[in-house]
């Protein structure tokens, strides 16, 4: 398995760390031909208006679309506003995002820098990946200028949200959506998440390959 | 289940998410959003950019918070502003205004020639500069989030900011290398807490995020620091002195993401026009230079 972390900006380094600590090889992206043979990848989180802006001047907007159609994708933070077909109270002017999630995000959601918390959140999902030595329950989840989802459409799985509060963690198929930094907690249980996701999609592209050799045969 | 905010986690969070950035001084809405078109991920609103502050002289202060506000109200992206050394009045008022980030900056004439401001005491990140290590963890013992070189800020000589870097990368090379009981005597050799000293050798850089900064003014200027190993780059006269503000702007931006890659730098090197004038720091004399303060 090979995860690319898209690398024009913000926190990609911890992104590789966590995936190299679960075995899994992890490559910098930053042009559109270092996505070739990659089964997943992740969008740090960062500044959105950069990413999106980067991703304009060096060509990769559209096979970033066509890989997200195809591929599993997880976004944090920035990249959750990336991956979201809506969001509101983007830079003036607006600014390109990829889509995929059917889902609308508010860009700082929670105001600004002196809102930045951390909190406890539970993610019953979580616990059909856990393995001995990882925290029980909830996850420690850390906002940073943080985003949230205002709106889900049909097909969208909420994995998490605040009490009270708005939506925080979404998954629509092999796309995956957090509006908090797992790469910044002291806890593989999200990246572990990420990683089932895209063996599930390889399983499939296995089984499609075999399926289409026999029906040849 | 409570919220906990401004703890140094959230603190040294947002700082990790402005790596791989280029951080661009501004001094107008206008400017701003120049700036945040281009691809800057943070901007530091400033009324006068430090070249006109060194050829204008007088005593530097906080810019006024009406500057300030215009500029956070222009953009989106997270934004900057600097305080005095040890002016903590001025950084309560940045943080009642709702400013993302501190810069304890010697760009400004210090208000305390003993301490600098206690930054635990307060919820908003801040950014230090620093000439050497011991410098860099002293600022961080006082609740410094983020480090940046000081450079020689308003000159366009890259120099310093070099100097700054390697010597900080260096001492980090050859704190690797000590025995535990080498490690407590160089802890007090460059005065700094040992358990940071420690935690530093373990990690092999430097425990918050360091940004290069004092002297930046083209793409390759700002690739060479990345390639020293620094996280990200301030941009503060380079661009809005120079001929094609928002031309450069983009081309430092692109610079610092792909700072590996030659190709790429040769292209977005290309036709940028006039680059700020500058001034060698060789040929100012001491009492010009501004890294010395602080300590």
């Amino acid at each position: 398995m090979k995860v690319g972390v898209l690398a024009l900006q913000g926190a990609f380094r911890e992104h590789i760390k966590k995936l190299h600590q679960l075995g899994i090889e992890a490559e910098e992206i930053r042009l559109p031909r270092q996505l070739e043979g990659l089964d997943g990848l992740i969008i740090p989180g960062g500044e959105s208006t950069t990413m999106g802006n980067l991703a304009e001047a060096f060509h990769l907007v559209e096979p970033l679309r066509e890989f997200r159609r195809h591929k599993p994708v997880w976004g944090t933070c920035a990249g959750l506003i990336l991956l979201a077909e809506r969001a509101q109270h983007l830079k003036r002017g607006g600014q390109p995002l990829l889509g995929g999630l059917d889902i609308t995000v508010d860009r700082n959601y929670f105001g600004r820098q002196v809102d930045s918390f951390e909190i406890d959140l539970p993610v019953p999902a979580l616990a059909a990946v856990a393995s001995p030595g990882d925290p029980e329950g909830s996850f420690h989840a850390i906002f940073i200028r943080a985003p949230a989802v205002t709106e889900v459409g049909p097909e969208v799985e909420v994995l998490a949200r605040i009490p009270d509060g708005p939506i925080v963690a979404v998954r629509q198929g092999h796309l995956l959506g957090t509006a908090f930094h797992p790469e910044l907690s002291k806890d593989l249980r999200f990246h572990r998440y990420f990683a089932a996701l895209v063996a599930g999609a390889l399983r499939r592209a296995g089984n499609g390959q075999r399926h289409s050799i026999k029906t040849l045969g | 289940m409570e919220r906990t905010t401004g703890t140094f986690t959230v603190k040294s969070g947002l700082a990790d998410m402005l790596k791989g950035g280029v951080i661009m001084d501004v001094t107008n809405a206008e400017q701003a959003r120049i700036a945040e078109e281009a691809g800057a991920c943070a901007v530091m609103a400033l009324e006068r950019v430090p070249a006109d502050i060194r050829a204008q002289g007088g005593v530097a202060r906080m810019s006024d918070p009406e500057k300030i506000l215009e500029i956070m109200d222009a953009v989106t992206i997270p934004v900057m502003a600097k305080v005095r050394i040890g002016h903590f009045v001025e950084a309560q008022i940045l943080e009642a205004l709702g400013v993302d980030f501190i810069d304890e900056s010697e760009v400004l004439t210090p208000a305390d020639e003993a301490h600098h401001i206690n930054k635990w005491d307060f919820k908003v990140p801040f950014v230090c500069g620093c000439r050497n290590l011991g410098e860099a963890l002293r600022r961080i013992a006082e609740g410094a989030a983020m480090i940046r070189t000081k450079g020689e800020a308003g000159t366009g000589d890259v120099v310093e900011a070099v100097r700054h870097a390697r010597a900080v990368m260096g001492e980090i090379r050859r704190l690797q290398t000590m025995a535990p009981e080498e490690m407590f005597a160089y802890a007090k050799e460059i005065g700094a807490p040992y358990e940071l000293v420690k935690m530093t050798a373990e990690l092999g850089r430097l425990p918050v995020v360091n940004f290069a900064a004092g002297g930046v003014a083209t793409p390759a200027d700002a690739a060479m620091m990345m390639q020293l190993g620094m996280d990200g780059v301030f941009v503060g006269s380079g661009i809005f002195k120079s001929g094609n503000p928002a031309k450069r702007a983009q081309a430092i931006v692109k610079a610092v993401t792909h700072y590996n890659d030659p190709h790429i730098l040769a292209e977005v090197s290309r036709n940028l026009g006039e680059p700020m004038v500058g001034r060698t720091v060789e040929s100012m004399p001491e009492s010009e230079r501004i890294a010395g303060r602080g300590w």
